[in-house]
């Protein structure tokens, strides 16, 4: 007796490949600027995501990498429903709430009712950026990790707590602290909490948006090993978005390169590491600082001239145009480049796509 | 080195937290409001004024006082008007024998009845339309917030004027419910924009964000994440409008609109007081009695909602970084 | 050796909040010399951004304030300067340029405007010589149209943008020394390399020391000749470049280096980490303040507070151990 979710307004029987966890299809999520006091007239759109495609198989760890304006919060709260796309397919195959061996159906979240979306959260999750604004400071940090259990309707008052209690432990915080508040901890404290909670449901699935990023350096790596220890332990699968290619290249076992809302280059890490192929992913690491003078020292950089683009205002035909040093008119800016397979599991959206090693 | 407890020994969890430099006893909110608090002096002092002037006007019915309507009369069965503050009337009698002190006393009762009555309605209302419009947006929002415009753009005074005058036929009596009524209706504009702004702000933050992806719903949002973090500028704010009120019910008192003769207000009081001291009569303690108390209860309002602001505000919260 | 341009000895710069007296730096020295770039890093609460005040003077009483120490620059001390002449030394000698531009530039004015106003108080000249002067320090730092962009107002332009301007600014008036606290931490990382690839290129002209505070030790490692390490506001370690990466004596700097993640290296599964998180400068403990999250720590460690010692040439370090110490595995092997 299976226990099938199935969505009704799929069109046909969706097909996804069963080690295959999410599979995003063409994602747009654009923002409307409005004008008017009664009625909104849309005049412009913010176009943060403008059409991207990768997928996420189960147990690994997806890295999706840019600058400000590429879209890669964006899409992370698109995937998880915090945000409703404006178009395209984000096709999700969880674990169902009870049995492991039962396999739920293939949901498209852009087009899951409140039922779906409901059952759906509690396979997926999040853990936030600022690990000051991600915690509610009236909360004691036992109500914080214990409300998603809460909302679900999860077990008695002391099931929480026990719990609670052991979440604490998991993510090497003492247990004795559940009445405590977040302000009385530290950055790397209250990040850890937010992985508690996030992880209070028994998720597979989550996205960690920019985790470390508002850590001092010499607690970002105790962040790092904890996030890969729990993958270990709980077999999750990790959407990992950052800026910063270095921890990306340690921590993923896949990379997308995003700019202006659209997706540069997909491989596996060891090939974007080691054979990169757009113009952008080789100016973007030969801009990364590598803490070794002899390394930095002899290094050849490019200099991208000018600014990021405005995501309003994106330029036309391929968006890095403005700003590539291989760039040929009109072709590059006139025609708009598809992602291309350029060898097994590497996709680049370039017209002259060329191997360059950069580090 | 390691950051988890690996194996099978169990952490040293007092290590842990020395090298994160946890304090020792839990910090509460409640501890940082107290010591912050406690640091704002004339705020101290006006929670100690307050906390007696509300004592005195709750319990004025076992103090020995006199009766505040009795026209008293002396050993010959003369009623003892006009007579300046001595051993027996420690504030003096009216012009028809009524004991100041006593008046000064059960007016208070009034005039704070009225302040906070107002201050809760305020409070409530502003509250749920502030909240509504700042956490659903759109036409919702552009509705109440046009109506809010309307209600602050109204004139204060003559509005209540107008209004007390229709109020009292219809609330024949019972004078401090209807002012009450009155001045929440007019007040609760300010409030309404302010926790408006709040739940826009707190609405985008990542807290909310993370209960949403938890799967809560809009209510528990609202009531379990927004609104306790949006209470500071709501108490601030509900206080600073008690203060408000009483100047506004002894504004109509005075100019005849509020509590009549004979029952006490301190605005009422120090009208009549006003009119008699001019006229000849010299009887300063009739204008001096009631002016203390209203200006010693709103100054003591004002100091404690400026306390209680500081003491709440969260930028000033001890933080670790 | 030529004669320092920057001699600050036994920097002590204090903090009066409500909670207690905050040491933000509690007992630093440092030279600095002409045309040197020297580097500061440091994490949260390390000092290193007061020290930077500290030395432009812009440490406000009450509530701060500078207690003790000398500030030496070109043989005078700052700490003794009248308030008039340590303005003329601001911004004229001394320059600094601000992690985030939007609030360092005055939001009400055209850049233009806080140009020439910048440069007719440092440099005494007219305002249609300001103005020219100006335009040429926007062309330096190769701002397009320079004309047009005089008339900009800061929110108008990119953060890249706004940072070029900061520069410009800052060396408009040909300064010895160009203090710059975190400049491109708020900047994307490609924007990060065009700004500072700019300062090295405009320093070097100029011979411009430059005293980069940063956290990032991949920032330091390409653009800085010495570096110095803070932590919890006081010295760690300091010494070249060369010394502080290859040859790290102090078990805070080597525990940074083997924390960090590396763009041309794949490091083992689990990275080295500190535990703990840095302390509060309100009553710190005795002894060295990095003792409860050093794997190395000895009971010495707690009764007395290591000074900084003269291991190597000109490689200083503040721990009781240091020379003895095996940092290698600390810092990590590279997997590939």
């Amino acid at each position: 007796m299976t226990q099938e979710v199935t969505n009704q307004k799929a069109d046909g029987a969706v097909q996804m490949a069963p080690e295959r966890l999410l599979q995003v299809e063409d994602l747009v999520k654009h923002f409307p600027i409005t004008k008017g006091i009664f009625f909104r007239k849309e005049i412009a759109a913010v176009q943060a995501v403008s059409g991207i495609s990768f997928h996420i198989d189960r147990g690994e760890t997806l890295g999706i990498v840019g600058e400000s304006g590429c879209g890669k919060s964006t899409t992370a709260r698109c995937v998880l429903r915090l945000l409703k796309a404006t178009s395209g397919k984000l096709l999700y195959r969880g674990e169902s709430a009870g049995d492991a061996s039962e396999r739920a159906e293939v949901i498209d979240i852009a087009k899951a009712d409140k039922h779906q979306m409901r059952r759906l959260r509690r396979d997926m999750q999040i853990v936030f950026q600022d690990p000051y604004a991600s915690l509610n400071p009236r909360m004691t940090v036992a109500s914080i990790i214990a409300e998603p259990m809460l909302v679900h309707n999860l077990g008695d008052t002391s099931d929480r707590i026990d719990r609670v209690k052991e979440l604490l432990k998991v993510v090497g915080l003492n247990p004795e602290h559940t009445n405590r508040y977040p302000h009385e901890f530290s950055g790397g404290q209250r990040q850890r909490i937010g992985v508690a909670r996030a992880l209070a449901l028994n998720p597979s699935f989550m996205v960690l948006d920019e985790p470390v990023s508002a850590l001092d350096v010499s607690i970002q790596a105790q962040v790092l090993n904890l996030m890969g220890d729990l993958q270990e332990e709980f077999n999750l699968t990790y959407l990992f978005i950052a800026h910063d290619l270095s921890v990306v290249r340690h921590v993923c076992d896949r990379v997308g390169v995003m700019y202006l809302g659209k997706m540069a280059e997909v491989a596996d890490r060891d090939t974007l590491y080691h054979h990169p192929m757009h113009p952008y992913t080789h100016a973007l690491m030969s801009a990364v600082p590598i803490p070794d003078p002899t390394v930095e020292r002899d290094r050849r950089r490019i200099i991208l001239e000018g600014d990021i683009p405005s995501p309003i205002n994106p330029p036309p035909g391929c968006r890095f145009n403005t700003r590539c040093p291989r760039a040929e008119f009109p072709r590059c800016s006139e025609d708009t480049p598809e992602m291309k397979e350029v060898e097994q599991d590497h996709w680049v959206a370039c017209h002259f796509p060329e191997v360059q090693k950069v580090v | 080195m390691t950051d988890r407890p690996s194996g099978n020994e169990p952490p040293v969890y007092s290590a842990l937290d020395e090298a994160e430099g946890l304090s020792v006893e839990p910090v509460t909110q409640w501890k940082l409001f107290k010591t912050r608090f406690v640091r704002h002096r004339l705020a101290m002092l006006a929670a100690v004024v307050l906390g007696i002037i509300l004592l005195l006007v709750l319990f004025a019915d076992l103090l020995p006082l006199q009766s505040p309507t009795e026209q008293l009369s002396d050993e010959n069965g003369r009623i003892v008007n006009l007579l300046s503050p001595r051993g027996e009337y420690w504030f003096g009698t009216d012009e028809l024998g009524q004991d100041v002190m006593a008046r000064v006393v059960y007016g208070g009762r009034t005039s704070l009845t009225v302040a906070v009555l107002t201050g809760l309605m305020v409070a409530t209302f502003g509250t749920l339309v502030g909240s509504i419009a700042g956490y659903y947006g759109g036409w919702v929002d552009t509705l109440l917030m046009r109506f809010t415009d309307l209600i602050l753009s109204l004139p204060l005074l003559p509005v209540a004027i107008v209004a007390a005058a229709w109020l009292r036929e219809a609330f024949e009596g019972r004078e401090a419910l209807s002012l009450s009524i009155l001045l929440g209706t007019l007040l609760w504009g300010t409030l309404a924009r302010i926790v408006r702004a709040e739940f826009l702000s707190l609405r985008e933050k990542e807290f909310v964000e993370a209960a949403r992806a938890a799967g809560a719903r809009d209510r528990r949002i609202i009531f379990r994440h927004i609104l306790p973090n949006a209470l500071s500028p709501i108490i601030v704010n509900a206080t600073l409008v008690i203060g408000i009120a009483i100047i506004l019910e002894a504004a109509l008192s005075f100019l005849g609109f509020g509590v009549r003769p004979p029952e006490p207000a301190w605005g009422q009081m120090a009208a009549n007081g006003g009119r008699l001291a001019v006229g000849g009569s010299g009887a300063w303690w009739l204008v001096l009695f009631p002016s203390f108390a209203l200006i010693i209860t709103v100054l003591s309002v004002n100091f404690l909602g400026d306390g209680l602001r500081d003491a709440l505000d969260p930028t000033q919260t001890i933080e670790r970084k | 050796m030529s004669e320092p341009l920057l001699q600050v000895t036994n920097l002590r710069t204090f903090f009066s909040t409500e909670e207690g007296i905050v040491r933000a730096v509690d007992g630093l020295s440092f030279t600095i010399h002409e045309g040197e770039r020297f580097g500061v890093v440091g994490e949260s609460g390390s000092g290193k951004s007061v020290t930077a005040l500290s030395v432009m003077r812009l440490i406000e009483p009450p509530a701060g304030e500078i207690v003790t120490g000398e500030i030496l620059f070109k043989g005078e001390d700052l700490l003794r300067l009248r308030d008039d002449d340590m303005r003329k030394v601001r911004g004229g000698q001394i320059a600094m340029i601000f992690q985030d531009p939007m609030t360092a530039l005055n939001p009400v004015y055209t850049i233009g405007n806080q140009l020439i106003e910048t440069i007719v108080l440092h440099q005494g000249v007219g305002k249609s010589e300001a103005h020219e002067i100006a335009l040429e320090a926007l062309d330096d730092v190769h701002i397009p149209n320079p004309k047009v962009r005089m008339g900009d107002y800061p929110h108008q332009l990119s953060g890249g943008m706004r940072q070029r301007v900061m520069i410009a600014m800052g060396l408009s008036c040909n300064p010895d020394l160009l203090i710059a606290d975190e400049p491109t931490t708020a900047l994307d990382v490609t924007t990060q390399a065009q700004i500072l690839d700019l300062m090295l290129e405009l320093t070097e002209e100029r011979n411009t020391a430059v005293m980069l505070i940063t956290h990032d030790l991949g920032v330091v490692a390409g653009f800085c000749d010495n570096i110095q390490v803070m932590y919890a506001g006081r010295l760690v370690e300091r010494g070249t470049t060369g010394f502080i990466f290859d040859e790290t004596l102090h078990p805070y700097t080597a525990g940074l280096l083997g924390s960090m993640t590396r763009l041309d290296e794949v490091r083992e599964e689990r990275l080295y980490s500190i535990r703990g998180a840095p302390p509060s400068l309100i009553d710190p403990a005795n002894g060295c303040r990095f003792r409860v999250r050093c794997d190395f720590a000895q009971a010495v460690c707690e009764t007395d507070t290591p000074l900084p010692r003269e291991l190597g040439e000109g490689h200083w370090a503040a721990c009781h151990f240091a020379s003895d110490l095996d940092l290698v595995r600390v810092k990590g092997v590279p997997v590939r």
